[in-house]
């Protein structure tokens, strides 16, 4: 998806009327992110909890391999590895957390 | 020991017996009785001297020519850059260079080059003890050079036959390597004609050559081997003995190849240049009998720290070279750095020491996965490796070769694939060691050596 700064505001190309501040992709990193907490957790026959921004990963019912399976898979699919330069953020404890940090990490790459 | 040359002599080999190339072949007879390299022949004696030929057939010559007369000969494979050729002049003392082909390298490197031509003059006289040295394969950087005998080398080789029940040889290996060279030597000890192979030329038109030569007995990597495999057909050509060695010869190759050749005898052999040739297994099975291990015999075989050491008269007698390093243990064994794991009687190989992948601090031998993965249907070859990780410091990742490439054209096609590969992994392997992402290649490389291509592992 390219986008272009269009005086002063973000415009994304294809996507008349959607907001500025890009809801529509981030909500499709929301969806990448819990998707792939899905499909891992299923794998590795992990029973997952509700996926609540406010979930622990802890509690989640994820192991530390389910986690670095989540973390290539999404590297391959959005093209980022934000834990490859988390400076003072620190790891993520939440998943509204992890899913911001992934945001983020998207938004800057443009 | 008697020379090369005079082996050949001895087993008295057929008129019409000769060393075969796509373009060139040599008699061996003229090469038991004859020498191409002229009067200057004589200037090698007791000389340390470097074989860097443009063509295998040029090095086949060339050993013959130096093995009884030079002091030391030193055999470049074919892949060694030029670059390297200062350091390895060095290190092995080169005092001389014999080749078949116009090179500057070689005239730049300030020692006599000598031009190979064809078998005509008289043979010196061959009375030293020459010290063979070889490149160690699958080295990166700086080449590392070994020292073998030619008793050393020709340790597992069979008497020759009688005539008539001489085998025709061939081998996919390029001689100027440990594996092709032990074919070499058993054809030249055995007075056995050699179809050498050439890498340009395509496969169909290889197996033709192979079978109008009446190859018998056929060499090569498993590699090689599942390259011929994917070909499907292999027209004419039906050899009575199939040799692998060089990489671990898993269950599907060699279920491959009982079936394609149902009435060969099909051997897997573990030898490397460092530890020579170790055993041969001729059962079907992928690995080696448990009981090879601490069996008594000139080849002894034991494992410590998980991998396999070897006590032979075949190993090498040591490392060459400014920085070289010990190359047995307190008790003379050669560490392989093969892993190798012991179940139900069964010697498996789980990879090379350094290979291991560390999946948060639990180990993954690639090999292993490998195995796994090959054994789907719509599976052509697989190559596991470590992929840097955030979280686990890696993750197991497989690239992953299609017996039908068009099965992962459509998104459905590679999600539907990846499921059944995973779901296959899941149920064979500990989680940590199924792959945590899948992806499917158009091909694998595989080295000039005929091994997967790890280099980018």
């Amino acid at each position: 998806m390219e986008q272009h700064i269009l005086n002063g505001t973000t415009r994304v190309e294809g996507k008349e009327g959607a907001e500025p501040d890009l809801p529509d992709e981030q909500s499709e990193i929301r969806r990448r992110v819990a998707a792939c907490f899905r499909t891992t957790a299923a794998g590795q026959d992990r029973l997952l909890q509700p996926l609540r921004d406010d979930l622990l990963l802890l509690d989640s019912g994820l192991d530390s391999l389910c986690f670095a399976i989540i973390v290539a898979e999404l590297e391959d699919q959005l093209g980022v590895d934000p834990f490859a330069d988390l400076d003072d953020a620190g790891f993520p404890v939440t998943f509204g957390e992890f899913v911001n940090l992934y945001e983020a990490a998207a938004g800057s790459r443009h | 020991m008697a020379s090369l040359r005079a082996r050949l002599a001895w087993a008295r080999p057929d008129p019409a017996s000769r060393i075969e190339a796509p373009d060139a072949s040599l008699g061996l007879c003229e090469l038991a009785t004859a020498s191409g390299l002229g009067p200057s022949a004589s200037t090698l004696a007791g000389r340390s001297v470097l074989v860097r030929t443009a063509r295998q057939i040029g090095a086949a010559q060339a050993l013959l020519e130096l093995d009884g007369v030079a002091r030391r000969l030193v055999l470049c494979p074919p892949d060694l850059a030029a670059a390297h050729l200062p350091y390895v002049v060095g290190a092995a003392e080169v005092e001389a260079i014999v080749t078949d082909v116009a090179d500057p390298a070689l005239q730049a490197l300030g020692v006599p080059v000598l031009r190979l031509e064809a078998p005509r003059a008289p043979v010196p006289a061959a009375a030293a003890e020459s010290e063979w040295l070889l490149f160690t394969s699958g080295t990166t950087g700086v080449p590392k050079l070994v020292a073998h005998s030619l008793a050393a080398l020709t340790g597992a080789t069979a008497p020759p036959a009688p005539a008539g029940e001489r085998p025709v040889w061939a081998t996919f290996y390029d001689i100027r390597r440990y594996g092709g060279l032990q074919i070499l030597l058993r054809a030249l000890t055995g007075g056995c004609a050699l179809v050498l192979a050439d890498p340009d030329e395509p496969l169909p038109d290889h197996l033709s050559r192979l079978a109008r030569s009446g190859v018998t007995h056929m060499s090569g990597t498993p590699s090689h081997w599942r390259r011929l495999l994917m070909g499907g057909q292999p027209g004419a050509f039906r050899p009575g003995y199939v040799r692998l060695s060089g990489e671990i010869a898993d269950q599907p190759v060699l279920d491959g190849l009982r079936s394609l050749f149902p009435h060969a005898r099909i051997v897997h052999a573990y030898a490397s240049t460092e530890a020579g040739v170790v055993f041969e297994v001729d059962d079907g099975r992928e690995g080696f009998p448990a009981d090879f291990l601490g069996r008594p015999g000139p080849v002894e075989m034991k494992l410590a720290d998980g991998s396999l050491r070897v006590r032979s008269p075949r190993t090498s007698t040591r490392y060459v070279g400014p920085d070289a390093g010990p190359l047995f243990d307190a008790e003379g064994f050669v560490d392989t750095g093969d892993i190798v794991e012991v179940r139900e009687g069964r010697c498996r190989f789980a990879g090379r020491r350094n290979g291991v992948i560390n999946v948060g601090g639990l180990k993954v031998h690639p090999e292993e996965v490998e195995a796994v993965i090959n054994r789907h249907p719509a599976v052509r070859l697989s190559m596991v490796r470590a992929r840097a990780n955030p979280i686990t410091g890696a993750v197991v990742t497989a690239d992953v070769a299609l017996v039908d490439p068009a099965a992962a054209a459509s998104a459905e096609g590679i999600s539907d694939l990846r499921a059944s590969i995973l779901a296959m992994c899941r149920s064979a392997l500990p989680p940590h060691k199924a792959p945590a992402t899948i992806r499917f290649v158009p091909e694998l490389r595989i080295t000039a050596g005929g091994k997967l291509d790890r280099s980018n592992a």
